[in-house]
């Protein structure tokens, strides 16, 4: 539908009006409709009220931290989050995991013709609720409709501004051997909540996913005064990717005893029947810490005193290079190389 | 996990070692058939654990690898059909024809859907009654009941949608043809314990009086593989090869009759091209002529279409343990799981994916702490 | 190959083969599982899946057997050690 079709069909019927068309991303009346029906009730502060071309933000001296992430999961809801709050958090997430306070956020939403109405809200309403869950204004959005089947739905793209706490983390390069790794959950909960949401594996109860925010984990290690080396949320490509990620920076072995990795009843049953190692699958609110040997428990009681790291444990430690960057213990006792996430996880069957 | 965990227990594979190590005059070469054995051999580092004492021959026991080409060609070919759904398993998307994979012909468009069990598809089948639904069925004898399943769950609902690219084999025939090659080394065999739970081991008898090897029903957690080596070992040690169950909380010498009873309804033996071992006679299950209207090939008239392995790999000389993966001299250089070259380095119970995943040149131990 | 993993049987749903079908619990899942080659499985009962179907009812005592056994084994290891 060219613009202007669209302009000549101003009168919605309910049907339509249920439903997201490509008027909508017009930047005509039903644009604005949609703004200022749908989302600055939800989202407005006196950032994004004035509708202008850009937000002027006001910044003291220091650091600040800027991330950007892109969300297009499919299905848009799952459980224990929908792509709303998995915008928030994930963007959030970035910026905690860099030491920083996360303060401004833009929204960009790309709807595929067709989304019902009462779809958006709910995202929107979730949106609303993470940001405020984490301090954060959403200061700059932007909406685009595009034809049926030129997008799944809906996609997010959010980016963040964050004022860094100093002293931030030293990052993953000054690891040296002896340091220890924690983790500041069960793994896996949200890739596979949301292949088994996706691919309709009915399984009863669904795993949950772990979709939160880590700012209270982060901020709780920086109460307590433990110096963090380095921190990192394990999203695509699990703790195995951060693993890895964090290996190339040192130059070191991260070993890691397979005994020790929390995990869910769900999650443990679901990748045992579809063969999937969750040390490779998606978290969205669990993090890799590391600390030097002499302030681990310091670091685990601080982590503990928060809901979203309440389950924090040790997985292992980093040692001089050896036989592989990544290394596993598991049933036998000999560490063994831990490859890294190469493609999407595909259930293994035969 | 209950009848999991205990056969993951440190205490008793480093009893089960300690007694290898003691019953072992010289290093034997044996087999383990199943591509899941080898996947766990790997794994847990059993292999590395036994370097001295054993070498371990990876056998043709991955569905996934031994394909040949021709019928992934005729699944890549229905893919792109219009109003046609095929379903398969997830780790046969990934494997390449002579040219794509399915996954690549899904990026580009084709409808390719990822399926836990082949009844998944009559599912898919009754939900989109517009469409065709092509089952890609591989797998041995393990996973042949399924599919017959799903062909008589076919029949009775009477679906005119639903239809099987039957691309099943079956693992004693391949066991001989490695025993026939005058340049076989296995000296003893680890067999398939789902296989033979499906199947049961009787007609091992018959083998191991042939060619005095023995062959021992293994199951696939750690304590499993050890106890089943273990075994293999003392009747190599003896020299009185027989055919032996380490496997005995799901295999038994008679198989599941229900299941063999629904294979024989359904399916008919045939001789069958593996990929990379050539035609192995007696080694692919057809459906029989009375289930034709399931049978995609007759369906849609398609022949096993042409198409050469492209590649110089050598994974025939490799699914017939004739070749190490780490002793070709591609494996890890032009051969990787980013860009295999055949097969055993897709799917990740291929025997060079698996060594490339699990195993690195062993420099020393790193220390893991946890306290 | 063939994974196939234990799981134990909560119900019956359907006895009718071959859309014999239960609730078969893996840890902390259920899932719906065929199983026309399992009739005579019980509540209770552990079975070997493998592509959403039964190949087998798992046998409790083989599998206590096989670990008893391992457990001896150590003993009586750790008893030739103990010897001077």
């Amino acid at each position: 539908m060219t613009a202007a079709q669209s302009a000549t069909c101003p009168v919605l019927t309910d049907g339509d009006a249920a439903r997201i068309t490509l008027a909508h991303g017009e930047g005509g009346k039903l644009s604005r409709k949609l703004i200022r029906g749908h989302m600055l009730p939800r989202l407005g502060n006196r950032w994004l009220q004035p509708l202008g071309d850009a937000a002027v933000l006001s910044v003291a001296a220091g650091r600040l931290a800027f991330s950007t992430d892109s969300f297009v999961v499919s299905p848009l809801f799952f459980p224990g989050g929908d792509i709303g709050s998995l915008a928030v958090f994930g963007t959030t997430n970035d910026l905690a995991v860099s030491g920083a306070r996360p303060m401004w956020l833009s929204l960009s939403l790309i709807m595929e013709e067709g989304l019902p109405l009462s779809v958006l809200d709910q995202v929107l309403d979730s949106i609303a609720a993470a940001a405020h869950q984490v301090g954060v204004q959403i200061v700059a959005g932007d909406t685009k409709v595009v034809p049926r089947g030129a997008a799944d739905g809906l996609f997010i793209n959010t980016s963040g501004i964050g004022k860094l706490s100093e002293p931030a983390p030293l990052g993953p390069a000054t690891l040296i051997p002896g340091d220890r790794i924690l983790l500041t959950g069960p793994i896996a909960q949200h890739g596979m909540a949301v292949l088994a949401a996706r691919e309709s594996f009915a399984v009863e109860p669904p795993p949950r996913s772990d979709c939160g925010s880590l700012l209270p984990a982060v901020e709780a290690l920086r109460s307590a005064a433990v110096p963090v080396k380095a921190m990192r949320d394990a999203t695509r490509g699990g703790v195995a990717a951060v693993l890895h990620e964090w290996s190339d920076a040192c130059g070191l072995t991260l070993s890691i005893d397979e005994a020790s990795i929390p995990l869910s009843g769900e999650v443990r049953g679901l990748c045992e029947i579809l063969g999937l190692d969750p040390l490779f699958v998606a978290n969205e609110g669990t993090m890799l810490v590391a600390v030097g040997p002499d302030d681990v428990d310091q670091a685990l009681a601080a982590l503990r005193s928060e809901s979203i790291s309440a389950q924090s444990v040790c997985i292992g430690s980093v040692a001089a290079r050896t036989i592989s960057p990544v290394t596993i213990r598991r049933a036998l006792g000999r560490a063994q190389p831990l490859d890294e996430p190469l493609a999407a996880l595909l259930p293994r069957i035969c | 996990m209950k009848f999991v965990d205990e056969f993951r227990d440190p205490q008793h594979a480093a009893t089960l070692l300690a007694a290898i190590r003691r019953s072992v005059s010289r290093r034997w070469t044996i087999m383990e058939v199943c591509g899941g054995q080898t996947h766990s051999l790997l794994r847990y580092g059993i292999e590395d654990e036994l370097q001295d004492l054993v070498e371990l021959v990876h056998g043709p026991g991955c569905p996934v690898c031994v394909t040949p080409v021709a019928a992934i060609e005729a699944a890549l070919a229905l893919a792109t059909r219009p109003q046609t759904i095929l379903a398969s398993f997830g780790d046969m998307l990934r494997v390449p024809g002579s040219r794509k994979s399915l996954l690549q012909v899904r990026a580009a468009g084709g409808d390719v859907r990822i399926v836990y069990s082949p009844l998944d598809a009559i599912v898919l089948a009754q939900r989109e009654p517009e469409r065709q639904v092509v089952f890609f069925a591989v797998g041995f004898e393990t996973t042949a009941p399924a599919t017959a399943l799903a062909v008589l769950q076919a029949a009775r609902l009477e679906l005119k949608n639903f239809s099987v690219l039957c691309s099943h084999v079956r693992v004693q025939p391949a066991m001989e043809q490695i025993l026939l090659a005058p340049d076989c080394r296995v000296e003893g065999f680890l067999a398939a314990g789902h296989v033979c739970t499906v199947l049961g081991y009787e007609s091992y008898e018959e083998l191991v009086g042939r060619f005095r090897v023995p062959v021992v029903v293994t199951g696939f957690e750690p304590v499993d593989l050890l106890a089943g080596i273990h075994e293999c070992i003392r009747q190599l040690e003896s020299g009185q090869p027989a055919v032996a169950n380490q496997y005995g909380r799901s295999a038994r010498a008679t198989g599941n009759p229900a299941a063999r009873r629904m294979i024989d309804q359904v399916f008919a033996p045939r001789d069958r091209a593996w990929r990379g071992m050539g035609v192995i006679p007696g080694g692919g299950l057809e459906l029989r002529p009375q289930w034709e209207q399931f049978d995609a090939r007759r369906k849609f008239n398609l022949e096993d279409l042409a198409g050469c392995d492209v590649s110089d790999c050598p994974s025939g000389a490799v699914l017939a343990g004739r070749l190490r993966p780490p002793d070709c001299p591609h494996f890890g250089k032009s051969c990787t799981p980013e860009h295999p070259l055949g097969a055993p380095m897709v799917s990740a119970e291929g025997a060079c994916a698996a060594y490339f995943r699990y195993r690195a040149a062993p420099v020393g131990q790193a220390e893991v702490h946890t306290s | 190959m063939c994974l196939a993993v234990p799981g134990k049987l909560v119900r019956w749903l359907d006895r009718e083969p071959p859309f014999c079908r239960a609730e078969i619990q893996f840890e902390g899942i259920t899932r719906v599982c065929n199983l026309s080659c399992v009739p005579d499985a019980q509540a209770g009962d552990f079975v070997i899946v493998h592509a959403g179907v039964a190949i087998s009812t798992l046998d409790a005592q083989a599998a206590a057997q096989i670990l008893a056994d391992l457990s001896r084994m150590a003993e009586i290891e750790q008893s030739t050690e103990d010897l001077p």
